[in-house]
């Protein structure tokens, strides 16, 4: 971090990687867990493998700014392609690994692709299959050979094959790869991350090497990041957050990254690094809540007892503390007993023992979920942030984290409200644009620099700034009650027993919502009660499953009856889905936001159906299975009302 | 290569078992060759999990022969035949429930191990190399199959598709010549199948292991197999392709019971 990224010699990510090479070689970079066993490969180890990658492409006739799509879960090997690519002046378009075809073909065909690192057979399967369409892509380079010993495509390339092209190559040209960093400029494009878009196509969000080195180490500073830091890299490499974490930050400060043997150990994984420095979005660590609330429901009534008493005593003090509070003093002297019992403990086993400071971003965090971890001692912090700004916008500071803001901007960062309560910022992070896609540069980037979020937020007096809302989900109900679907959603996905949740009201008398059931902790609940069920579908239309939900809602009434603006938006009928909303069927976004607009239109019958006056109602959905092929589901869906929560006098 | 290495691995000639009155196998022969995947299908008590058990030595034939690599092995105890390089699995999951997906796959390295009393109480040395390089190949099969998630979950408590897995991944980890699968995916949903066959497949492909199954899933049989060999009441009454064996008319009458009055 001592570097001076502003000279030349340091302006790129090849040309800082280099330097941690020869500065640190023998200094792990990236740990993976492979055969049982955390492997370890150093600074030293990144750079020659990026090498040998690099060349190998150079001997394929690789040309400065072509495209190299890179799919897979989070592996050293698809890092080190991400370097290589950079180092030959091209451009990595990171995908996520479990796109169907479809959408993998519009971003390769957009993108303009002439190659693919890959990890597996899944990945290649896919590409071979949109090949014929994408004529520019020439060639699929894939590291796991496992079940590709009968394919006979000649586009196909073991990455060792090219590995071993590259020193072939290198013996002809030993300066080319050293000749090549050193043509590249901080201007250069660093990588194009497609957004998901919760409206329409995917857009290529360009970035510049200066505008992730310059954003990612002001944030590094800001938030003093050190190069002993653990980082476990478990979310989608196409997603840009991943690309600052494990692979900017990385190489800016120099610190490890882990990653993780499947995508089913992560949590397992995450208990055996112990990461110092953590991000997850809120739906991650809703489901670490869930986690921890179903083994607490199967513990025996004493130790839930005392787990419940001290974590209930943990939220009343954070939160206390949260609104600038003094907490009163008999909580504060049992807290250090809590610590020592449940939270501690509690820490360990989810493998946050040793975080120094976690982060929720990308959405609105319901306030339970982020008060229940600070109570058990974990710094998280909520961070502001998107693609085009090159990820950091605001961070709530130590010392200074509210529950209804998301910080203060990081240095360099500039924010103001529009006249229409948008929030806009201009920052050295600004991104160059969308690739191939001016119009829709045009309609995000104002005069003089400024960026609009998209969000609709002010800044209070102290200069955190608060988010209500998407700036065009913020609506009225017919009545002209200010409602915020989000926030309320937000609420109910506080329960455990609550994945996803859709509210509705806009230009309607009244609010309603529409509710994904938990398959975990449901299913947990009804086997405790001996309530058999066959299905998702069987299960969600049970009448005690509504009974829960119901309570559910009315616990989401009664707090909302606390907000003198949205006290007025109360849920008054609700219906369980019968299904789960998933992204292949595009009701929400591989990132998992719902997609309202579609939601509203797919399920348009049992929306109307809330505001009529029957108590059932009948359903007919499209499902997409994995492999691409559609089915229907018919179910039929009851509905439930719910009384609103009155003030007591 | 020797002529003996040329050769098939199994030859089974003549092969008669009796169970008291009961002939479950009359005079069968079969052969299996290097590199195949077989499968073994006829109908319900037609003998294939006998010929199965007496290829692993449980069953001893009354008359006939069994040469494994060219040699006569026809009355090995079944611990002698896994020792040659035959490992199976059962038609009814045989795992041991309390033990950790890791423990059980390598109760499959057991033949591997050498083993001295006190160097393995006290972990030193050999042992300890042993066991490390034990657990690396474990590790391997672990990783193949794609079971890292559970590896320290028992085994009782996995879902069947899961168990039968596993049970696979114990026959892997003896690194057998030989792998007899009873009915690999009898009671899996259509999923599970798909991903087992996948496996199957690719433990032929990637180890090059010789393959004798027993399946009742036609669908499955035709897609794996590169030859299917047929036995009804104790006899084998057509080997050959699936294309060829598909057509056969004694195959036919066998399955839709013409021709048993």
């Amino acid at each position: 971090m001592k570097a001076d990224v502003t000279t030349r010699e340091q302006d790129t990510f090849p040309k800082l990687a280099r330097v941690n090479a020869q500065r640190m070689p023998d200094r792990v970079a990236i740990r993976e867990k492979d055969y049982g066993i955390w492997q370890s490969t150093t600074w030293g180890d990144y750079l020659a493998q990026a090498r040998a990658i690099a060349l190998g492409l150079a001997s394929l006739g690789f040309r400065r700014g072509d495209k190299v799509a890179i799919v897979g879960d989070n592996r050293p090997q698809l890092y080190w392609a991400v370097l290589a690519t950079q180092a030959l002046g091209g451009v990595p378009v990171p995908l996520y690994q479990d796109s169907i075809e479809k959408e993998m073909e519009y971003i390769v065909d957009h993108a303009e692709a002439r190659f693919a690192i890959v990890e597996d057979q899944e990945q290649v399967d896919k590409l071979l299959a949109l090949r014929a369409r994408c004529p520019r892509l020439e060639t699929i380079v894939y590291d796991d050979p496992r079940g590709l010993r009968a394919y006979r495509d000649s586009c196909l390339l073991s990455l060792a094959e090219l590995e071993e092209a590259g020193r072939k190559f290198e013996i002809g040209h030993p300066t080319y790869f050293d000749d090549e960093v050193a043509r590249g400029r901080g201007e250069d494009v660093a990588i194009i991350c497609y957004t998901s878009g919760t409206t329409g196509v995917p857009k290529g969000a360009m970035l510049s090497h200066r505008n992730l080195i310059v954003t990612a180490l002001n944030a590094a500073r800001a938030e003093n990041l050190q190069a002993d830091e653990e980082i476990l890299s478990y979310l989608p490499m196409a997603w840009v957050g991943d690309h600052v974490f494990s692979y900017a930050q990385a190489i800016l400060v120099a610190f490890a990254i882990n990653c993780p043997e499947s995508a089913a150990t992560v949590l397992h994984d995450l208990r055996e690094i112990g990461p110092t420095y953590f991000f997850a979005p809120p739906r991650i660590w809703e489901s670490l809540l869930t986690t921890v609330m179903v083994r607490i429901e199967d513990c025996a009534w004493p130790k839930r007892k005392v787990v419940g008493f001290f974590l209930a005593l943990a939220q009343d003090l954070e939160r206390a503390r949260l609104a600038g509070q003094r907490p009163s003093g008999w909580r504060r002297a049992l807290y250090p007993l809590g610590r020592l019992l449940v939270y501690g403990p509690l820490r360990d086993n989810l493998g946050l023992r040793r975080v120094r400071r976690a982060y929720t971003a990308g959405e609105a965090i319901g306030p339970e979920i982020f008060v229940f971890f600070r109570g058990l001692g974990i710094n998280v912090k909520q961070l502001y942030g998107m693609t085009e700004a090159s990820v950091f916008v605001t961070i709530q500071r130590d010392g200074e984290v509210r529950l209804d803001s998301v910080g203060t901007p990081i240095e360099d960062v500039e924010l103001k409200i529009s006249p229409e309560g948008e929030v806009l910022y201009r920052s050295p992070g600004v991104f160059q644009g969308y690739f191939k896609n001016e119009e829709a540069t045009r309609q995000v980037m104002l005069e003089g620099g400024w960026m609009r979020s998209g969000d609709a937020g002010f800044l209070d007096p102290a200069g955190h700034l608060k988010i209500i809302d998407r700036a065009k989900d913020v609506t009225r109900l017919a009545g002209g009650t200010i409602f915020a679907p989000k926030y309320v959603e937000n609420k109910l996905k506080f329960s455990p027993y609550v994945k996803e949740a859709v509210c509705i009201g806009q230009d309607r008398p009244y609010v309603t919502a529409l509710v994904n059931i938990d398959l975990t902790a449901v299913g947990n609940w009804a086997e405790r009660r001996g309530i058999a069920y066959t299905s998702y579908t069987d299960l969600s239309q049970k009448p005690e499953i509504y009974e829960l939900i119901q309570q559910e809602v009315e616990r989401v009434n009664r707090s909302l009856l606390e907000d003198e603006v949205l006290k007025g938006a109360q849920i008054r009928k609700f219906l369980i889905l019968h299904k789960e909303l998933d992204p292949d069927d595009e009701e929400i976004t591989r990132t998992r936001k719902v997609r309202r607009g579609y939601i509203g239109q797919k399920y348009a019958a049992l929306i109307e159906a809330l505001y009529g006056d029957r108590d059932r109602a009948q359903v007919e959905a499209k499902v997409t299975y994995e492999d691409g092929r559609t089915g229907t589901i018919r179910a039929d869906v009851r509905i439930r009302e719910v009384g609103a929560a009155q003030a007591v006098r | 290569m020797t002529a003996e290495a040329a050769g098939p691995l199994l030859e089974v000639e003549g092969v008669s078992v009796r169970f008291g009155a009961l002939l479950a196998l009359s005079g069968v022969s079969l052969n299996v060759q290097r590199g195949e995947i077989l499968a073994i299908i006829g109908p319900n008590g037609a003998g294939k999990t006998t010929l199965l058990n007496v290829i692993s030595g449980f069953y001893h034939p009354y008359e006939g022969r069994i040469l494994f690599e060219g040699r006569d092995r026809t009355r090995l105890s079944p611990p002698d035949v896994a020792e040659l390089g035959v490992a199976r699995t059962f038609q009814n999951v045989a795992l041991f429930k309390g033990m950790s997906v890791l423990d059980n796959l390598m109760t499959g390295r057991l033949l591997k191990m050498g083993g001295h009393f006190l160097l393995d109480a006290i972990w030193w040395g050999p042992a300890r190399r042993q066991e490390l390089a034990n657990r690396a190949f474990v590790e391997r099969v672990i990783d193949f199959l794609e079971i890292q998630s559970i590896r320290k979950t028992p085994a009782g408590k996995l879902p069947y598709g899961l168990q039968k897995r596993v049970e696979l991944g114990r026959a892997l980890a003896a690194e057998p010549k030989l792998l007899l699968l009873d009915e690999p995916m009898a009671g899996m949903n259509v999923e599970e199948k798909e991903d087992m066959s996948r496996f199957i497949l690719d433990v032929n492909g990637e180890f090059g292991t010789t393959i004798a199954l027993i399946e009742h899933d036609m669908g499955v049989v035709m897609d794996i197999s590169d030859r299917v060999a047929v036995l009804d009441y104790g006899r084998k009454i057509a080997d050959g392709p699936p294309e060829h064996v598909r057509k056969d008319a004694a195959v036919l009458d066998a399955y839709l019971g013409a021709g048993h009055d």
